[in-house]
């Protein structure tokens, strides 16, 4: 059988739990070979996104499809190409990863090998230790090779690399961005813009349970207007967070300084204009002026991190708090 | 492209999981192998049951087989079910290719092989240590109907409580009507001994029909059919109500 449309396809998807609206609309698209990741802050509607595309949930309007069938009514034909790696793994703590493994793989028809999986996700020194023993990475890992093992043709992991240490992660991102290879179509859900740069295909931003952008991450980051960034080496008091915003409206009317959410005490922007020469000299003579420590300063286009906090507010809600 | 197996190879499958993890659960090994041959030997070595008029193992083990269906399906089976779904162990493999359906039959698979060993420690530790042969008149089938209908109900009230409450309820009240079912079951005391509105509101509960007709069905006791429905009945409302009301996450 080819497949000539997406793998998995949302269109103008509604959700809504009592009257609350989680999901407001939302159509995506993954293909097969591709890997897309739905980022956004916690709370913007990721999970229940994926949870309506695995068939757990109903949309309240809107269609749903995977393979061009509805997941609803998809049944065992249709959740055997699927891979699922839930929030919180669906283990039991008494079971070990090699009998969990082995049983998941009795339930498909052409399993891969338990053993090769177990040695590929590095479970190989736990395989028969509870899993109530295992670290978060390690069970974030066993979720991942459960996803794996019925060798589906789609793949919906939910935070796939939360919990995990670096070295973990750095491994469980090479698997990943492999997989989308071998002609798999991957929707993973995360928070860590780190998974984005480093596998992402396409990028789809979901904020307040809407999509608010999407692209690849090097357009992402270049849709973000570009402003001068500088970090200095202390947080500004108020009264040189006062001087500083005289000086600024000074020479470029309209233009303020205001703290860059999320990027640590110091870091600040110029928001309201461009970049621009006589922007970079008051700041700096200002610095001057104060005896404050100018760290950093540039006026390059915005990262994707910066682009995602400029979209969500997510950091920023944080640093308030 | 990915295709489920046989449903049969998944059930198995699941069914020798669900033993394996019940072995490994060292209370659910106690509740449902170590408890009803303990109360078997204990009160039929003691000589404490009054009022019975033959030797207290033939009284007691009818009693203690019913309190091993109720050991399996009411307290080992709810309380794991309650703590799958707590863990989203049951979320988990609805995502699976598992047909629903094949996760119960797996379920009950596992409870029935469960049952078989009990029904037979039962009997060796009656027959062994305690001397006891089985009566005269016994029916095989109606053993077998005992054990299927007894499975439904108690069975069908621990999948009840592990669907609607959460794990820790379900292990409180699963271990409260074990309790009560014990004593007011005509397990370990006959059903006259009990004050007279307990034993009005005894006499309609499942444990002690299910206890009835193992009785007549190893050749003691009365006539069944009272029982039997009443049994029918617990099993039809327990297991219809499980499935209306179950949630899987």
């Amino acid at each position: 059988m080819t497949q000539a449309g997406p793998a998995l396809a949302l269109e103008g998807v509604v959700k809504r739990y009592g009257t609350r609206t989680v999901l407001d609309g939302v159509s995506l698209a993954v293909w097969p070979g591709e890997l897309v990741a739905l980022l956004g802050p916690n709370g913007a509607g990721k999970t229940t996104a994926v949870e309506i595309l695995e068939g757990y949930r109903p949309a309240d309007g809107g269609t749903v499809r995977v393979f061009d069938v509805d997941p609803r009514v998809g049944g065992p034909a249709l959740r055997a190409r699927i891979g699922l790696m839930l929030q919180g793994g669906g283990l039991d703590p008494r079971s070990t990863p090699r009998e969990v493994l082995r049983l998941y793989a009795a339930f498909h028809t052409g399993a891969r090998s338990v053993d090769e999986l177990v040695a590929a996700l590095g479970l190989g020194p736990v395989a028969d230790t509870p899993v109530r023993r295992l670290s978060g990475g390690e069970r974030q890992r066993l979720a991942l090779a459960l996803a794996l093992v019925g060798d589906p043709d789609v793949l919906l992991l939910d935070e796939p690399t939360a919990g995990m240490d670096p070295e973990a992660r750095r491994t469980t991102r090479e698997l990943i961005a492999g997989l989308r290879t071998e002609g798999r179509a991957v929707l993973l859900t995360t928070h860590d813009l780190g998974d984005v740069e480093r596998l992402a295909d396409r990028v789809v931003i979901l904020h307040r349970g809407s999509i608010v952008a999407q692209g690849t991450p090097a357009d992402l980051a270049a849709g973000a207007a570009p402003r001068l960034r500088f970090r200095l080496a202390h947080r500004l008091d108020p009264a040189e967070f006062a001087s500083l915003e005289t000086v600024i409206a000074g020479v470029t009317p309209g233009a303020r300084p205001i703290e860059a959410a999320g990027e640590g005490p110091g870091a600040m922007l110029v928001d309201g204009v461009a970049p621009n020469p006589v922007l970079v000299a008051a700041v700096a003579t200002w610095c001057a002026a104060e005896g404050v420590q100018l760290l950093e300063l540039r006026s390059a286009a915005a990262t994707l991190e910066e682009r995602y906090l400029e979209l969500t507010g997510d950091a920023a809600v944080e640093a308030v708090a | 492209m990915s295709r489920p197996a046989s449903p049969l190879r998944a059930v198995a499958a699941l069914t020798v999981m669900e033993l394996r993890l019940t072995a490994r659960r060292g209370e659910n090994v106690l509740v449902t192998m170590v408890i009803p041959a303990g109360v078997l030997v204990f009160f039929a070595t003691v000589g404490i049951v009054p009022g019975i008029a033959g030797r207290a193992v033939d009284f007691l083990v009818p009693g203690t087989l019913a309190l091993a269906l109720i050991a399996s399906g009411l307290v080992n089976l709810g309380i794991a079910t309650a703590y799958e779904r707590n863990y989203g162990v049951l979320k988990r493999l609805g995502g699976s290719p598992l047909p629903r359906w094949g996760l119960v039959a797996a379920k009950l698979a596992a409870v029935l092989v469960l049952e078989a060993l009990q029904v037979a420690l039962i009997f060796a530790v009656a027959t062994i240590v305690l001397g006891w042969t089985v009566a005269p008149g016994s029916s095989p089938a109606l053993f077998a109907l005992a054990v299927l209908l007894g499975t439904l109900a108690f069975a069908g009230l621990g999948l009840l409580l592990a669907g609607t409450l959460r794990a820790e309820a379900t292990l409180a009240v699963a271990n409260g009507l074990f309790l009560v079912l014990l004593i007011v079951g005509g397990i370990v005391l006959p059903m006259d001994h009990l004050p007279g509105p307990i034993q009005a509101i005894a006499a309609v509960l499942p444990a002690a029909a299910l206890t009835d007709v193992f009785r007549a069905s190893l050749g003691g006791g009365t006539d069944p059919t009272g029982p039997l429905l009443l049994l029918g009945v617990w099993g039809l409302i327990a297991a219809g109500l499980a499935i209306r009301t179950f949630r899987w996450e």
